[in-house]
């Protein structure tokens, strides 16, 4: 799950990981007053939104008196904002953060994330900052520190000046950079984040560590252990339909520009699904995971889910029963099609554990739909209903 | 024969008390496993069907010599049920539970790593030998029994997929293994490619990758240095967009790596026949394998 940068900066501020002064802001008069209550100028006006390449966009600039505070406040609040990240369509801005401004002598990269290859935490740094790390990995990776961190052990010590000398840290900030270090390990630790990420963090020009920018992405699978994270929560930020799933658990995923819902259980025939109703010449409307422990209801509001996409011509159900019975299906399906009229075509097609039984409810159920015995069968038979 | 397993099988199962854990020992027992109880803490004495429960995995390999173990606890104490199993002297855990948080995977690894355990999953269909045992949670009636083809495959449901298409083009399975979806898991694509090219049952081999990570490109090397049995691959999500998580944490293309295209390239620039289409599976095996 993503937060925003003012929140990020929350967590940071409340592990002792040094942030400009600052305060979010969601209306014009509240911002000129934090801006106003900072003390000091330039400030920093920042878009809030989860997507990065804010800056290029147009959602960050710098105030050097009230009067231009007010005027960046106001274009930036309720401006549509195009990022790189946002796609075309952009972002809506409805948050602000407003910090004061620094003199910066160095901009570097911070990063850590848990390294799927090896199993270890990786920390990552370079001194190339402000730019996308990405691009550095691409173009000069020699300028990127890595350091793996056992997940039993620990941030030690000399890894944490491993990556301080790798960052050319100097004699003077060294002390407060290893302690900001080991405090924003902690945090990464603490709240399960599956990203924590700093870019730039500054050298300022009297030798102090700060964190310009925070990202904070937390594992969805712990979430359960994080309420202060869930009460962060964004939902403007999310695609409604997204937001509808979320609530039943079921693993949903908007794709633009489809006309053919499915619903799957299993992430990997969910995608090898769509990959077949491409092949077969029409498009997939989304990605749809019932998982493994879908009882009748859950299988109920994802057809609900599915079929309040206006855009939506025909419905592929694609199901082999693994720890997911096809009874169960069945009786969701049926359930479903009955509360909700359905009024597109309906492709489906079962196998696996109690197949049969999943069969006999559907045939009963009286339900318009047509049966396919394999995937590509299923897929040319809904794009030819589609059509 | 099977790969990863050498004994007979004696299977407990961590969670035997759940409604899908119960249902799925059942099925396991129907196929032919040799189930000798459950552990569901705080249950111990108690019996689930007619298997004992143990309160802990010590208890129950003391009680019923068990050697191998299948989890389906709820995924904030699955981690945990891992590590308590290797920590007991299981030597084969397979742990279906989904969902559970990457960092207690990260510990649960690197505890179980210097011990002599073989850990399969999580987030994973399970390993079956067709026709002597299964443990999982696989449908058991679309195998064949008595090989040539051993599968590998990092989803559960695309597992079923490729049996089933193998099945009905005529070619049975030495075993099949589901490695799960998740990020940090216990056996990767190469553990099996190794098991399976060392196994003389095992003719030819199935791998069902999915995009994101580079597990599928590793295995792709590895094949050309090593392998020396035809290769089928087949990558799922070909047409997802990047930077959107597709259900399986692990599925998730970031940048230029883990794409499916970039996967597909590997696997035909090391020898491995690309299957683009699943459907197109029984046709492909019967012109590979032959």
């Amino acid at each position: 799950m993503k937060i925003h940068e003012y929140q990020g900066k929350e967590l940071f501020a409340k592990y002792g990981v040094p942030v400009p002064k600052g305060g979010a802001a969601f209306d014009v008069e509240t911002a000129v007053r934090v801006a106003e209550s900072l003390g000091s100028w330039p400030v920093v006006v920042k878009a809030q939104i989860h997507a990065g390449g804010r800056g290029k966009g147009g959602g960050v600039k710098l105030a050097k008196n009230v009067g231009e505070a007010r005027e960046h406040i106001k274009a930036i609040l309720g401006m549509n904002l195009v990022t790189k990240q946002t796609g075309p369509k952009g972002r809506l801005v409805k948050r602000l953060l407003i910090e004061e401004g620094c003199k910066i002598a160095k901009e570097l990269y911070l990063g850590i994330l848990p390294d799927r290859e090896t199993g270890m935490h990786l920390i990552m740094a370079s001194a190339a900052g402000g730019m996308e790390i990405e691009e550095v990995a691409e173009h000069s990776p020699e300028k990127i520190v890595k350091v793996f961190v056992d997940p039993l052990a620990g941030l030690l010590d000399y890894q944490a000046r491993e990556v301080a000398n790798g960052l050319g840290i100097p004699a003077g900030a060294m002390k407060q950079f290893l302690a900001m270090l080991k405090n924003l390990f902690r945090l990464y630790v603490d709240y399960d984040a599956s990203m924590v990420e700093v870019n730039p963090l500054v050298l300022t020009a009297d030798d102090k560590v700060l964190c310009l920018d925070a990202k904070v992405d937390v594992d969805s699978n712990a979430l359960y252990r994080h309420p202060d994270i869930l009460a962060f929560r964004d939902i403007e930020e999310e695609d409604p339909h997204e937001v509808e799933a979320f609530k039943y658990d079921l693993s949903y995923i908007k794709l633009d520009g489809g006309n053919v819902g499915n619903m799957v259980n299993g992430a990997g025939l969910a995608m090898a699904t769509m990959d077949a109703i491409k092949a077969a010449g029409a498009a997939p409307a989304n990605f749809l995971d019932v998982g493994g422990g879908a009882n009748a209801e859950k299988i109920a509001n994802a057809f609900r889910i599915l079929l309040s996409d206006p855009n939506i011509k025909g419905i592929l159900i694609n199901i082999f029963g693994g720890i997911l019975r096809c009874d169960t299906l069945a009786n969701g399906v049926v359930q479903a099609a009955k509360e909700t009229k359905l009024s597109v075509p309906l492709v489906v097609r079962m196998e696996g554990t109690n197949v049969e039984e999943g069969r006999r409810i559907l045939r009963e159920s009286g339900l318009p739909m047509t049966t396919a015995t394999t995937l590509t069968d299923a897929a040319q038979k809904i794009a030819a209903a589609v059509k | 024969m099977s790969i990863f397993t050498k004994e007979p099988i004696r299977l407990i199962v961590q969670g035997i008390t759940g409604k899908d854990g119960f249902f799925h020992t059942q099925k396991c027992a129907e196929y032919g496993t040799n189930v000798v109880g459950g552990v569901t803490p705080g249950k111990g004495g108690e019996k689930a069907g007619d298997w004992p429960i143990y309160n802990s995995v010590r208890e129950a390999k003391a009680a019923t010599k068990a050697n191998a173990t299948m989890i389906f606890v709820p995924p904030p104490f699955a981690a945990d049920a891992i590590m308590e199993a290797a920590e007991a002297g299981i030597e084969l855990i397979v742990c279906i539970t989904e969902g559970i948080p990457i960092m207690d995977m990260m510990r649960a690894k690197r505890f179980i790593a210097d011990k002599k355990v073989r850990l399969i999953g999580p987030n994973c269909p399970g390993i079956i030998t067709p026709g002597e045992y299964k443990i999982g949670i696989q449908p058991g009636f679309i195998h064949t029994p008595g090989g040539p083809i051993g599968v590998v495959s990092r989803s559960g449901t695309l597992t079923y997929e490729s049996v089933f298409a193998l099945t009905n083009a005529g070619y049975g399975q030495t075993t099949c293994v589901g490695i799960g979806g998740d990020p940090v898991n216990g056996t990767n694509f190469i553990d099996c490619l190794e098991a399976f090219n060392a196994d003389p049952k095992t003719k030819g081999i199935v791998m069902v990758g999915e995009i994101g990570g580079n597990n599928e490109e590793k295995a792709a090397a590895y094949i050309k240095a090593n392998v020396k049995k035809p290769v089928i691959g087949f990558i799922a999500g070909i047409t997802a967009p990047p930077g959107r998580r597709m259900g399986h944490a692990g599925a998730i293309m970031s940048g230029n790596s883990g794409t499916g295209q970039g996967k597909l390239k590997a696997f035909r620039e090391n020898g491995i026949v690309v299957c683009e289409n699943l459907g197109d599976l029984g046709a492909i095996a019967k012109t590979t394998f032959k």
